[in-house]
């Protein structure tokens, strides 16, 4: 059998083998079992954490049934975003149209749970019976005095990073539309973190801690008035930059809001984002407490690190995530506690996360875009890695030869982002990589 | 925080509300994985396959492989056909499979796409010929409900390989969608019945593994295709579940066949059909079948298992006695535990199907005599609905899959989990529902349930039940 498709070999490339990019952003090759999912996937990922819109998706009701709750994103207040709500297309909409039921669907919606706008996302088939979604969005819009904003997310027109574009190009129509605001002074947009098992709160406190305030964040707890005023703060800071660079870029060309990209993972990354953003500010006092913050952080949480470190030194890590700068930064946290990361993959990165991930890692380290089961399975038996970190399509592939575990997507319950989610994340590693249960396994 | 809203009104609406149903290509590929060597392929947008996948994995906790044309733009103008070739290339060279199942979705259904004469057209250019044997079933997302592309997969897989051959001295068996741990209790039972039986599908093994030594590309287990062409010279089939039938087209408005009654009909293949066997009424009609058909006394082993269940009975009959249960799900485990509370004395209070066949309220009278007229029926329902019903029914326990969990929590009753899928514990494969043995765990459950809700609720507490 063959170890990777011949079509996929410039996707996979081993350090110190060869000096050219590793090809990525391309369509996943048919029948190669991709872990990615689709345009929809990405919108709907993206626009899931705002909590108080309705969020109804016209099509059949698979899309609909398999994002239920999908995300761990958590709401401060609202929890309207927990529920799925579908058109669900049956045999009749489709020969006449599904027009007529999108227009009822969200209307009675709109009457029942009076939310604060309404996203509708369009389906594979939607666009191929001619159905005018836009057309609908705007008289129900009209009646109803809410956005109804239609999210054009057709499964095949393109991949999951299609779909974070079409999710920005729907916020890009509400930013800017609540121009009374006035922004109190050192504002910023939080973009790109989904506020996975509270990590957003975490994060706010230690913006506070040093003085600045969040505006809005896109999309983690979000709240379609704040995402209204988001034009008012003064810099974006762009987490999981696959998702939002799209809204982050249109900022900067509309209303001339400069963004940086920052990451939350790690010791090292959580205090560059601090100080980028303290060194935006050219504010000394800013910048001073931001180095008190981290300083105070770090000293109690070097201390609790050193026994995760002593145990899991030297061990090997494989990465498979969504978005390549979150790969970067855990080859990061992974050697802050003593393992050295032998494989590293994302679905959606690109050449310049790649390269940065090429200079990261030590060689011989195997780098892949776009991967499958398959191809997975061979590196980490091949690498002899101890822990897979990645979602729940890549457990099975780990726990089945026996290797420990950290997943990392969008389902999980832990907090791993900012110092107390470092510390989190040693303690999960730890967990799963000496679990006396593996020593039952044949390696 | 708030909680999930709940409206306090009753309302019909257009809108499905957090569904009670999955899309019919999901039930498909989980037929596929009950063959030998057979990987699925989505014929439709990379998403379905990924989407599929991961609902699967967090219910089966096994790695599940199914591929994807991954249709674009140009696809969906000019066709499907150079990607499906493409994806059945790769997935031959990767898989090395000994089948591959594709099943449609309302992508390439909406677009037209002929697959039965792609893959012919496939077949017959394959220069390498080193395709394994394909097959094509129709699952458009539009139509019917997971449980829909589960039967027509099973229908197709007969209709593709069964063969007339002279009668052996086998059955064949159709537990419909039932547990891993379901089907191997079956089989268990089948052999003590010395019947030997071909089971379609069996995915007992291939989305249940133990641990792997090594990493299966095609994980072991699954009915092999040899056993599949003998299905037409069995002397009889066995069919689980009474919603197993299969519209097909054509004039007059078409016809009803599953893959047991196509064998029937085509190979004169006896068919006996029997609601799932939960409890002891259904557990008896099949028990006498499998007598029947294999001229044995029922063994020993099950007339005490029945008999143990029947103690049981005696034991907790009190604790449930009255209850009153919302049951949901697909309309066969609907039936089959609507059957099983109503003899044990609970009173069902909703049965919710987000299937719509229009026959499930009439089985349900049928099969519980005790309280079955009164039993609410909803089908094409949603799980709003149902949390909504709950406001006025103010049912003791609920019982159904793991998705009612959060209605089971707005109204702080118990959920007693079964079913597909069961995403927020583990083991929802290895749960037994059918045979005196899986009913006997199921009864435990639900009296226990019961028991702990009132302890727990207790201001005292106590020691003894």
């Amino acid at each position: 059998m063959e170890r990777i498709i011949k079509e996929r070999s410039t996707q996979v490339h081993t350090i110190g083998t060869s000096a050219h990019d590793l090809d990525c952003e391309k369509k996943s090759l048919a029948g190669s079992v991709s872990q990615r999912a689709c345009v929809f996937c990405g919108s709907r990922v993206v626009l899931y954490p705002i909590a108080d819109a309705l969020h109804l998706i016209h099509g059949p009701i698979g899309c609909a049934a398999y994002t239920w709750d999908i995300r761990g994103a958590l709401s401060s207040g609202p929890q309207l975003h927990r529920l799925s709500f579908s058109t669900d297309l049956r045999e009749r909409d489709v020969v006449f149209g599904g027009e007529p039921k999108l227009y009822t669907a969200l209307t009675e919606l709109i009457e029942a749970y009076k939310p604060k706008a309404a996203f509708v996302y369009s389906t594979c088939i939607v666009g191929v019976i001619g159905d005018d979604v836009e057309a609908v969005c705007r008289k129900v819009s009209a009646e109803q005095k809410i956005d109804v904003l239609p999210v054009m997310a057709e499964g095949f027109k393109g991949t999951k990073k299609d779909g974070y574009k079409a999710a920005c190009d729907a916020l890009a129509k509400l930013v800017g539309t609540d121009n009374e605001f006035q922004a109190p002074p050192f504002s910023i947009n939080i973009l790109g973190d989904f506020n996975l098992a509270g990590e957003l709160w975490m994060l706010k406190e230690y913006y506070e801690k040093i003085g600045v305030n969040i505006i809005t964040c896109l999309t983690g707890d979000g709240r379609i008035n704040e995402i209204r005023q988001a034009h008012k703060a003064s810099i974006n800071v762009v987490q999981c930059s696959g998702s939002m660079m799209h809204l982050a870029k249109e900022m900067e060309e509309k209303y001339g809001i400069p963004f940086i990209k920052v990451s939350y993972f790690g010791i090292e990354d959580m205090a560059d984002a601090l100080y980028e953003v303290a060194g935006f500010f050219k504010n000394n006092e800013m910048l001073q407490k931001a180095k008190d913050l981290v300083s105070k952080e770090i000293k109690t949480l070097l201390p609790a690190l050193a026994p995760f470190k002593e145990k899991l030194q030297g061990k090997k890590a494989a990465i498979y995530v969504g978005g390549a700068f979150k790969a970067i930064s855990l080859v990061k946290a992974l050697r802050l506690i003593g393992m050295k990361t032998v494989m590293v993959g994302s679905q959606t990165g690109n050449k310049d996360d790649y390269n940065l991930l090429k200079k990261l890692c030590d060689e011989g380290t195997i780098i892949v875009d776009d991967s499958n089961p398959n191809e997975l399975s061979e590196f980490v038996k091949e690498k002899g890695v101890d822990l897979f970190i990645g979602g729940v399509k890549e457990r099975p592939i780990a726990y089945k030869l026996g290797i420990g575990f950290c997943d990392h997507n969008h389902e999980r319950k832990e907090a791993l982002a900012g110092f107390e989610g470092m510390l989190n994340f040693a303690n999960e590693v730890y967990a799963s990589v000496t679990s006396p249960v593996w020593k039952f396994f044949k390696r | 925080m708030e909680k999930i809203p709940t409206l306090s009104y009753i309302r019909p609406f257009v809108s499905t509300r957090n569904a009670c149903k999955l899309c019919s290509p999901l039930g498909a590929c989980i037929a596929i994985k009950g063959i030998e060597g057979c990987v699925p392929v989505i014929h439709g947008s990379q998403g379905c396959a990924t989407y599929i996948r991961r609902y699967m994995i967090s219910h089966y906790k096994e790695p599940v492989d199914i591929a994807s044309s991954n249709f674009s733009e140009e696809t969906t103008i000019f066709g499907g056909e150079a990607n499906l070739k493409i994806a059945l290339t790769n997935v031959t060279n990767q898989y090395q499979p000994k089948a591959i199942g594709v099943a449609t979705t309302c992508l390439s259904e909406t677009i037209g796409e002929d697959v039965a004469s792609q893959l012919s057209h496939i077949r017959n250019d394959n220069t390498n010929s080193n395709l394994p044997s394909l097959f094509t079933v129709s699952t458009p997302s539009y139509q019917g409900t997971h449980m829909d592309g589960f039967h027509a997969t099973v229908l197709e897989v007969v209709k593709n390989f069964a063969k007339k051959l002279p009668s052996a001295d086998k059955i064949n068996l159709f537990p419909g969608f039932v547990s891993p741990a379901d089907i191997r209790h079956l089989k268990e039972i089948l052999i003590d019945f010395d019947l030997t039986t071909t089971i379609l599908p069996d995915y007992s093994d291939t989305l249940d593994n133990p641990v792997w030594d090594q990493y299966y590309r095609v994980p072991k287990g699954g009915t092999p295709i040899s056993e599949l062409e003998k299905m037409g010279e069995a002397y009889a089939s066995i069919e689980l579940g009474v919603f197993t039938a299969v519209k097909q087209g054509g004039q007059n408005g078409g016809t009803e066949v599953s893959g047991a009654s196509w064998l029937e009909s085509e190979h004169s293949v006896k068919n006996h059909q029997c609601i799932l066997p939960i409890g002891m009424n259904s557990n008896d009609t099949l028990f006498d079948i499998l007598s029947k058909i294999s001229g044995k006394d029922i063994p020993v082993k099950y007339k005490i298992q029945r008999g143990r269940l029947l103690d049981s009975y005696a034991d907790g009959h009190k604790y449930i006695f009255g209850k009153k249960a919302v049951v949901y799900g697909e309309e066969d485990l609907v039936l089959g535990l609507c059957s099983f509370l109503d003899e044990i004395g609970v009173e069902v209070v909703l049965a919710a199907s987000g299937a719509n066949s229009g026959k499930l309220q009439k089985e349900i009278i049928k099969h519980c005599p005790e309280h079955g007229k009164t039993i609410k029926v909803i089908s094409d329902s949603d799980f709003e609905q149902i949390n909504e019903a709950c406001n006025t029914i103010k049912p003791d326990f609920l019982i159904g899959n793991s998705k009612g969990n959060y209605i089971a929590g707005n109204f702080n009753i118990p959920l007693i989990r079964v079913g597909f899928p069961i995403h927020d514990r583990i083991g929802g494969q290895r749960i037994t529902l059918l045979g005196y043995q899986g009913t006997q765990e199921l009864f435990d459950k639900v009296v226990n349930a019961m028991i702990e809700y009132k302890q727990n609720n207790s201001p005292i507490g106590y020691k003894y039940m």
